[in-house]
């Protein structure tokens, strides 16, 4: 099969099926970035616009050098140097952008549905890359595709995800893409962080770390996002390290070849110890390096369904 | 076919003067099943495995915008450097020339090989760029919308040649 969409808006919307072929999209991807020539002419002559919204360097610069390892012309715009501080509004500047005839718009919003508002108006291809507290589908497919390369399937690992649930995209990307998958997931965080419907996605929701480590085949911890909480959901970072900090004694909890992951940046100290940050259970460079090819996948894999 | 092959094989060897600095590089799919075969019959001759590797090289096609059905995009595997050796790509068909174009834009961007060389089991003629085989397994006469499709054991038909008339031209 092929991928019929003309945007990328939210994991929740995708078959299985799609998000496997996004994943094997990605594989030829990831040799290309150990060339010493990391260019392919494959998007020669088509424009890519990020707009950025919010602040971002790991996503932002990861479309950026995917967009340019696939000869794309590339142009990011953030919101300090936007229009936008001129009062326009998005739908505007995306109709500008599309005027300009650029080929694929990425997009990062506070708000979430900002990129699907967006997709229904325009003409070019749509990608969140991040909405709010909505989706972050990116970061969901290159979190599967690291499993999928380290543990060789998808289908029955046991996954946890720990942390901040009620203000994390990713959360939301990663429980639809695992469940999707046949993974088993488990949430884990302090109840003040647990948005309610968890279990309508499949995923089972826990609020002892402890006991919810025992025998997972991967940890995935959130950051703590200290930017997005209007009014304190814990009484103190300190006490917060206590209850959800992955330790080393943690980990020894979950299954002997645990994968331990985070969507960065990481709060060193917090979310993670720091010599389980530096482990070698923890391959949150490889989600870093897996997210420049899955997203060169994608992009290809758009700008194929425009030519038809 | 496999005549064929064998006499390719040796005219490798001839014009290279062994298989020392020399690397095979097949073209998805068909040509790397012959790259294959092209290694095991050198060995058999030589006692000595030349370097094998895989191209793909759909990334590279001058029509990847026009196309109405998506590509199966595959992986390149070519695990050595290619720089200052002799290169073979292998391919089945060589028709209008922009496939081996495309690979030799691939393989340009993996280094900088001494020489690229070309073999190819069927030669049909109906060039669209100059460029030609150093090694022909068998020339045959076409008309342009012809379809001539190479059938492999490793693809699990019979060995041969078909011509099956009008067709999409690949």
């Amino acid at each position: 099969m092929s991928f019929k969409r003309k945007d990328l808006l939210e994991i929740g919307a995708l078959s299985p099926e799609e998000i496997s072929l996004l994943l094997d999209a990605a594989e030829p991807f990831r040799e290309i970035g150990g060339r010493e020539i990391k260019k392919v002419p494959a998007l020669r002559g088509k424009t890519v616009v990020n707009l950025f919204c919010e602040p971002s360097t790991r996503t932002r610069t990861s479309f950026e050098l995917a967009a340019k390892r696939l000869s794309a012309d590339v142009v990011t715009v953030s919101p300090s140097s936007s229009s936008a501080a001129k009062g326009e509004t998005l739908l505007d500047t995306a109709r500008t952008i599309e005027s300009m005839r650029a080929d694929i718009l990425v997009i990062r919003h506070s708000s979430a549905g900002a990129a699907e508002t967006m997709a229904g108006r325009v003409g070019l291809s749509v990608i969140n890359a991040g909405d709010g507290r909505h989706e972050h589908p990116t970061q969901a497919l290159l979190d599967l595709l690291t499993i999928r390369d380290r543990k060789g399937r998808l289908r029955d690992l046991r996954v946890a995800i720990v942390g901040d649930v009620a203000h994390s995209r990713v959360a939301r990307s990663d429980i639809h893409a695992l469940t999707k998958m046949g993974a088993e997931v488990r949430v884990v965080g302090p109840p003040t962080m647990m948005p309610p419907g968890l279990h309508r996605l499949g995923a089972e929701v826990r609020h002892r770390l402890d006991e919810a480590l025992e025998g997972v085949d991967v940890i995935i911890m959130l950051r703590l996002q200290l930017e997005r909480q209007e009014r304190s959901l814990f009484p103190s970072i300190r006490e917060y390290v206590r209850l959800y900090g992955l330790t080393a004694e943690r980990v020894r909890r979950a299954a002997p070849d645990v994968l331990v992951m985070h969507p960065g940046p990481v709060n060193r100290g917090v979310e993670l110890a720091p010599d389980v940050a530096d482990s070698a259970a923890a391959v949150i460079l490889d989600q870093v390096e897996n997210g420049v090819a899955v997203r060169m996948g994608l992009m290809y894999l758009l700008a194929q369904g425009q030519g038809a | 076919m496999g005549r064929a092959l064998t006499r390719i094989a040796h005219e490798i060897l001839e014009r290279n003067q062994g298989c020392r600095n020399t690397a095979m590089v097949g073209i998805r799919t068909g040509g790397i099943y012959l790259a294959q075969r092209l290694q095991r019959i050198i060995r058999q001759i030589e006692r000595a495995d030349v370097l094998l590797g895989e191209l793909d090289i759909t990334l590279y096609r001058d029509d990847l915008a026009m196309r109405k059905n998506q590509p199966v995009l595959k992986k390149t595997e070519i695990a050595f450097d290619i720089s200052d050796l002799k290169v073979v790509l292998v391919d089945d068909v060589l028709f209008t020339g922009r496939t081996v174009r495309a690979a030799m834009d691939g393989l340009t961007d993996l280094g900088r090989p001494a020489e690229i060389q070309l073999a190819v089991l069927v030669d049909r003629g109906h060039r669209q760029l100059p460029i030609r085989a150093n090694y022909v397994g068998k020339n045959i006469p076409t008309v342009k919308d012809e379809n001539i499709q190479v059938f492999l054991e490793e693809l699990g038909e019979r060995d041969r040649v078909a011509r099956l008339g009008k067709a999409r031209a690949s």
